[in-house]
C-alpha cells in the first residue's frame, strides 16, 4: 500500500486545517470574497473544511463599483448555491459620502480606495480574522506573508516584526481591536489552482475563459473597454480573442489574448506561459515595491 | 505539463556570496518558474543599483529593507515543479543573527540543502546549518559541494570537504546523508550532469529532489489524531451528526478500528472517516479528515484519538530543546502559553540546563542567560497534561511554540526530548 498522498490533496489539507483552525481560534471570521479564482478556491475549500455543517463564515465583497457585470453574477449564484452570508462593503457609498476622493484621469482606478472601505466594513462587522485568497508566489511582498498574520489596529502590517510560524501551530492570538490576516492557500501556485479546478470539476466566472470582447491597448497591456475607464484620443477599442487571468476592479485587470476556452487549455497556457499573471495588472507597476507599500496599510 | 504527483519541502540556507540565490536562480530559471516579466523587473532593479547582469538574489529578497540592505531577513517561500514533483523552497538567511528563521524554515521541511564553498570547505556556518537540520530532524540532508569551476573541478578538493562533512556529522542524528559536486553559475550537475566531473558518478541535484525517498517521512506507525474541531451540522438532514475534524499526526486510521480517547479513557471505534468527497476507508498524515465514532461520548478540541495499546507520554513534566525567538530573554520560572497540536495550556520553565553552541554543539552549562537565537535544553511543567511524543518520533506530536502571554507573540519553539 502506498501512503503518499497527492499533492493537490496535500495541499488541499493544509488548507482545510488552517481554515478550521481559524474557526477555532477566532469568534467573527469572515472571507474576503474578490469574485476571482483564488476567493473561489478559497470559499470552495471552506465549503469542504465544515461539510456537512454549513460554512461558519461570512464573505465580505469590496465592490469598488466598477467591476466587470459577469463577476457579480457569479458572486450571487455562488452564495445562493452554499447558502452563504454576504456582506458588501461599497467605494461608491464612501465616495458619495465624501470619505474617499476619486482619482481621475486616464490611470484613474477604485484599487487603493478599496483598502479604507475594506478596513471600515472590518471594523463595522466586528471581524477578528479576515481570510484572504493570496498566494506567495503571486509577487515578491507576498512571498513572505504569514498564514497567519496579524495586523494593528489600524489594520496595518508590519513586515519586518512577523511572528514565526512553524510546524502546523498557528499564534492567533491578539489584543483588542486587532485582527488578523489568514492567507489560506499561501502554498498554491497558479498552476496548482487550475490543476485543481480540473479535477475537482470547480465552476467558474466565464471571463477567465477565452471570449470575444472590445479592447484597447495601453503601455503595452490589453483593457477592456469599459466606462469606468477614460480613454486617450489615440487609444481605439478593437475586438480581440481574450481571457482574464486575474481578475480586479475593471479599471486595473488587464486581459490576455488567449484562445484557452476550457480548463485544459488554460493550464496548457500557464504551463507554457513566461509572463506572470500580476504581469497585466497596472496597480503592481506603480512602483517597484508597490505591493509591499499596499500591504503596509491594510489592503489584503 | 503532465500531473505532478508528490509534494517536496526543502530549506536552504546560506549567507550573500556562498552561491545560494544563484543556486535557486538557476533550479527556478532551468525548471522555466522565472517568468519574463519577473527577469525583466530583476534585470532593471539590478541596473538601478549599478551592479552588473542580472542579481537574482533580488528574486527571493522581497522586503524593502532587504533590498536596500542586500540581505535575507525573512523565511521566503519559492515555488517550482518538474512533471515528478512540485517543490516548496524554504529560503532563509545564514547568518547567527537568524537562526530563528532558520528554525522556521527547517520545522517542515523534508530536506535540507546546504552549500559549501568548494574554495572554503566546512565552515562554522556549514556547521550550524548542519546541526541546526539535525536537530529539526530534517529527514535528508544533501549538501552541495559548490564553486567547483573555482577550483579546476578537483576531485580531491571535494573528497577532502566530504570527509570533513562526514566525520563532523558523525556527532549528529543526520540519517540520510549524500554529497554533490556543482557549479551553479555554470549549472554543473544542477539540472543536467557536468561534463568537467566525469569522476562524480552520482545524480544531479534535480534528480535527487525529484527522487529522494519521501514516502516514509511521515510517521504511520503510531496513531496520533489531535482533535481540532467539532463538527455538528445541527439541521434536520444530518440531526445527530457529531464528527471530530482534524489532520492525521501519525499511523493509519482505518473504519472499525478500536480507539482510545484521551484524556478520559474512554474507548470507542471508528464508525465513519468522513469528508467533503465521500467516506474514506482509510486516514493517513497528513490528511485532514473527520472522524465519526460508534460511542456517543463527549471529545473536544485538544483531545486525541489514538490506540490504547500504543498511546503518547500524558505528562506535566516535559524536557525539551528550546529554540529562542524573542528580543526579550527567556525567564526562568517565567510563564507562558504553550501550545501542543491542538492543546493549548500555561507552562512555568522551571529549569534551564544548558545552553547550546549552534556552530559545536557544545553545551554550556555555566551561561545560561538564554538570548534570541539561543537553543537550550529547558524544563518545564504545565498547567494540564498535554499527550506528547518525543519530536525524534513525531514531528508534530513532539513540537511546542511558546507565547509571550503579555505581548502574544510567539516567543520560543520547542522540540521534546
Amino acid at each position: 500500500m502506498n501512503y503518499n498522498l497527492d499533492y493537490l490533496k496535500e495541499l488541499e489539507s493544509e488548507s482545510i486545517y488552517v481554515i478550521r483552525e481559524v474557526a477555532t481560534q477566532f469568534e467573527n471570521p469572515v472571507i474576503m470574497f474578490s469574485g476571482g479564482k483564488d476567493s473561489i478556491l478559497m470559499t470552495y475549500l471552506a465549503v469542504k473544511a465544515f461539510h456537512p455543517a454549513k460554512l461558519p463564515f461570512t464573505l465580505l465583497h469590496v465592490d469598488t463599483g466598477h467591476n466587470f457585470d459577469e463577476t457579480i453574477e457569479f458572486r450571487d449564484n455562488l452564495v445562493s448555491r452554499y447558502g452563504l452570508k454576504l456582506v458588501v462593503g461599497s467605494v461608491q457609498e464612501a465616495i458619495d459620502e465624501g470619505k474617499a476622493v476619486e482619482e481621475t484621469g486616464y490611470n484613474a482606478t477604485r484599487n487603493y480606495l478599496q483598502t479604507n472601505v475594506l478596513l471600515e466594513s472590518l471594523e463595522k462587522g466586528k471581524y477578528d480574522a479576515a481570510l484572504g485568497g493570496g498566494r506567495r508566489d503571486e509577487e515578491k511582498a507576498r512571498a513572505k506573508e504569514r498564514f497567519f498574520s496579524h495586523r494593528d489596529e489600524f489594520g496595518q502590517w508590519d513586515p519586518k516584526n512577523q511572528r514565526p510560524e512553524l510546524w502546523n501551530l498557528f499564534n492567533g492570538k491578539k489584543k483588542f481591536g486587532e485582527h488578523f490576516r489568514v492567507f489560506p492557500i499561501s502554498n498554491w501556485t497558479e498552476l496548482d489552482v487550475w490543476q485543481y479546478f480540473k479535477v475537482e470539476n470547480v465552476e467558474l466566472p466565464s471571463l477567465y475563459f477565452a471570449h470575444k470582447r472590445q479592447v484597447f491597448e495601453r503601455d503595452g497591456i490589453l483593457l477592456a473597454d469599459s466606462e469606468f475607464i477614460q480613454k486617450k484620443p489615440e487609444e481605439r477599442p478593437f475586438e480581440a480573442m481574450v481571457r482574464c487571468r486575474t481578475i480586479g476592479d475593471v479599471t486595473c485587470t488587464g486581459v490576455w489574448k488567449s484562445e484557452a476556452s476550457d480548463i485544459d487549455g488554460i493550464i496548457e497556457e500557464v504551463s507554457t506561459t513566461r509572463q506572470t499573471e500580476r504581469g497585466g495588472r497596472a496597480d503592481d507597476k506603480r512602483s517597484e515595491t508597490a505591493m509591499e507599500d499596499r500591504k503596509k496599510q491594510g489592503y489584503f | 505539463m503532465s500531473h505532478t504527483s508528490e509534494l517536496l519541502r526543502f530549506s536552504t540556507a546560506g549567507s550573500v556570496d556562498d552561491g545560494k540565490s544563484t543556486l535557486i536562480g538557476r533550479l527556478l530559471y532551468d525548471s522555466k518558474s522565472i517568468f519574463e516579466d519577473q527577469y525583466e523587473t530583476l534585470r532593471k532593479s539590478t541596473e538601478k543599483r549599478g551592479e552588473e547582469g542580472v542579481n537574482l538574489a533580488l528574486l527571493t529578497d522581497g522586503l524593502k529593507a532587504e533590498r536596500e540592505q542586500g540581505i535575507t531577513i525573512d523565511v521566503a517561500y519559492r515555488y517550482f515543479s518538474t512533471p515528478k514533483r512540485k517543490f516548496i523552497i524554504a529560503d532563509t538567511p545564514g547568518h547567527i543573527q537568524y537562526t530563528r528563521n532558520m528554525v522556521t524554515g527547517a520545522s517542515t521541511a523534508n530536506v535540507a540543502l546546504i552549500l559549501v564553498d568548494a574554495r572554503n570547505g566546512v565552515l562554522e556556518q556549514t556547521r550550524r546549518h548542519a546541526i541546526i537540520s539535525s536537530l529539526l530532524q530534517i529527514p535528508h540532508l544533501v549538501v552541495c559541494i559548490n564553486k567547483m569551476d573555482l577550483v579546476d573541478f578537483d576531485e580531491k578538493t571535494y573528497v577532502k570537504i566530504q570527509e570533513e562533512f562526514e566525520q563532523f556529522a558523525s556527532k549528529l542524528d543526520i540519517n540520510d546523508l549524500s554529497f554533490i559536486p556543482i557549479s551553479a553559475l555554470q549549472g554543473d550537475n544542477v539540472v543536467s550532469r557536468s561534463e568537467n566531473m566525469s569522476w562524480y558518478e552520482g545524480p544531479t541535484l534535480m534528480y535527487y529532489l525529484e527522487n529522494v525517498h519521501i514516502g516514509s517521512d511521515h510517521n504511520f506507525i503510531d496513531t496520533r489524531f489531535p482533535v481540532q474541531f467539532v463538527i455538528r451540522p445541527n439541521n434536520d438532514e444530518y440531526h445527530d451528526y457529531r464528527g471530530y475534524a482534524g489532520r492525521v499526526a501519525g499511523g493509519i486510521m482505518k473504519k472499525g478500528d478500536e480507539v482510545m480517547l484521551l484524556p478520559s479513557g474512554f474507548k470507542s471505534k471508528i464508525a465513519k472517516i468522513d469528508t467533503f468527497d465521500g467516506e474514506l476507508n482509510e486516514a493517513f498524515p497528513p490528511m485532514s479528515v473527520t472522524i465519526l465514532l460508534e460511542d456517543d461520548l463527549d471529545l473536544s478540541r485538544g483531545d486525541m484519538i489514538v490506540r490504547e495499546n500504543n498511546q503518547p507520554d500524558v505528562a506535566q513534566d516535559l524536557d525539551m530543546m528550546v529554540c529562542w525567538f524573542n528580543e526579550r530573554p527567556l525567564m526562568l520560572n517565567g510563564k507562558y502559553t504553550i501550545m501542543h497540536t491542538s492543546n493549548e495550556a500555561r507552562c512555568i520553565i522551571k529549569e534551564i540546563q544548558y545552553k547550546l553552541d549552534v556552530n559545536t554543539l557544545h553545551r554550556n552549562l555555566d551561561d545560561k542567560k538564554v538570548v534570541m537565537n539561543d537553543i537550550a535544553r529547558v524544563k518545564l511543567r504545565t498547567t494540564k497534561p498535554l499527550f506528547i511524543d518525543a519530536y525524534d518520533k513525531n514531528r508534530i506530536t513532539g513540537s511546542v511554540i511558546l507565547i509571550d502571554e503579555g505581548t502574544n507573540e510567539t516567543v520560543g519553539a520547542g522540540m521534546i526530548v
